[in-house]
């Protein structure tokens, strides 16, 4: 019909040997599909361990959550999920609707691997963990977003490099502490996203115990936004699965205050 | 149900093999579905007739079933886990996730959990046959 040549009406086979591998899995083509209409996509990340992502992803979530905003939580630590333990997601469950929908917890759309390992420890090498991202990604409904947020688990190997790939448009949220060993972890974060042109929308201090502008004058010579320090807070511990109460710590204000700043730089015109 | 989101999934994947390839018309669909996530094949094949665009209204869809396969890295048994062992609440975990059998299952051998899968998870298309 096309083209004309007799030989072209013939039924051509194209085998799994000459298809690429993204085409083969199927599940790629429907992770665009699946958070179209979610318009902001926020990685919580550190590449240094214990600093605070799991906590500034779930402070994060809340606030712009009570700011109005529909927001997602994704917790991608699938080795060592915490968000659903700082938020007390309790007895939630996703609901099966083609695909599964993620629960409301405290106003916001979470997702977390726990729903499915329960408590279990569920240790995954690389493929696994892809897979596994993958497949979670492939089959979550997050419908109409404002933010999805995503808790990082630590480290610059599988999830960064998966959320990169399979989310070209997501926006990366860096946390650190104040030591330069946490630091200097970061800036190999920060050197790897500039030069995959992956977009750095600020950088947290969390767990401050001394005035020092060590973080501040380093994150001002690499180019990435400061947006303010969290000083070490007694209270946050028994805070934790408690909502309200962590609503009312000082980390909490202090990221609602930065959460402000996140939306005045996100209106002005995508940096 | 998650068989929907699979059918979804393999629809749009055969429309990008449809447009690189520029093929006019389909008529076969090869579609490998691994045993360890437990599709439910009568609910993956009705969504996919209710799913399927109108230039997919001719296609064939073939199915190819592939057994489990892990293989244990500690002492290297092989095995294929047996659905009737694993109770209902696990079944549907893996169901979702497979890599979720990290969580529940055991090489038979040496009861490691260090196991790779090293075949029968997911859905993938083997392959598309179509006229330019
Ligand atoms: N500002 C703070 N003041 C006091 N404790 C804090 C503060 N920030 C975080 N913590 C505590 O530090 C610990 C690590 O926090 P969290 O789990 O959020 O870090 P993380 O970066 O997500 O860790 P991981 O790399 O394991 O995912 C938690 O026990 C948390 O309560
Ligand atoms: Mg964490
Ligand atoms: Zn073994």
């Amino acid at each position: 019909m096309l083209r004309g040549s007799g030989e072209r009406d013939l039924p051509i086979g194209w085998r799994d040997d000459v298809m690429s591998s993204e085409l083969k899995d199927v599940r790629l083509s429907v992770i665009d599909e699946r958070i179209k209409n979610v318009k902001n996509v926020i990685a919580v990340s550190s590449g240094k361990g214990g600093v605070g992502k799991s906590l500034v992803a779930s402070a994060l979530s809340l606030t712009l959550a009570r700011r109005g905003y529909r927001v997602g939580l994704f917790d991608l630590d699938l080795t060592s999920p915490s968000t659903h333990i700082i938020l007390d997601v309790g007895k939630s469950r996703p609901i099966e609707d083609r695909g599964i929908v993620p629960p409301r917890i405290h106003g916001i759309s979470y997702m977390s691997i726990t729903y499915y390992s329960e408590d279990k420890p569920t240790p995954l090498r690389g493929v696994d963990f892809s897979n596994a991202l993958i497949e979670l990604m492939a089959i979550t409904r997050w419908g109409d977003l404002d933010f999805l947020i995503v808790d990082m688990p630590p480290g610059i190997s599988d999830a960064t490099l998966d959320i990169i790939r399979l989310i070209k448009r997501s926006k990366f949220l860096i946390v650190t502490t104040p030591s330069k060993l946490a630091f200097e972890t970061v800036k190999k974060l920060i050197k790897l996203l500039s030069d995959l042109r992956v977009e750095i929308i600020g950088i947290v201090e969390n767990m401050k115990i001394k005035e020092s502008d060590f973080i501040k004058s380093n994150a001002d010579k690499l180019g990435v936004k400061y947006l303010g320090g969290i000083e070490f807070d007694e209270g946050l511990e028994d805070a934790l699965g408690d909502v309200e109460k962590f609503s009312k710590t000082e980390f909490f204000r202090e990221v609602w205050r930065m959460a402000g700043e996140l939306l005045r730089a996100l209106a002005s015109g995508a940096q | 149900m998650h068989e929907w989101a699979l059918a979804e999934a393999l629809i749009s994947t055969v429309t990008k093999v449809l447009k690189s390839e520029r093929l006019g018309k389909i008529l076969e669909i090869g579609v490998g579905i691994g045993e360890l996530q437990d599709i439910d094949l009568e609910i993956f094949k009705f969504a996919l007739m209710q799913l399927r665009p109108d230039y997919l209204k001719d296609a064939e869809f073939k199915f190819k079933i592939v057994k489990t396969r892990l293989r244990c890295r500690v002492c290297g048994h092989e095995w294929s886990p047996r659905k009737d062992e694993l109770d209902e609440g696990v079944r549907e975990a893996i169901h979702f996730i497979p890599e979720i059998s990290h969580a529940y299952l055991r090489c038979p051998r040496c009861g490691s959990i260090d196991f790779d899968i090293i075949e029968g998870r997911g859905v993938w298309l083997e392959y598309v046959k179509g006229k330019r």
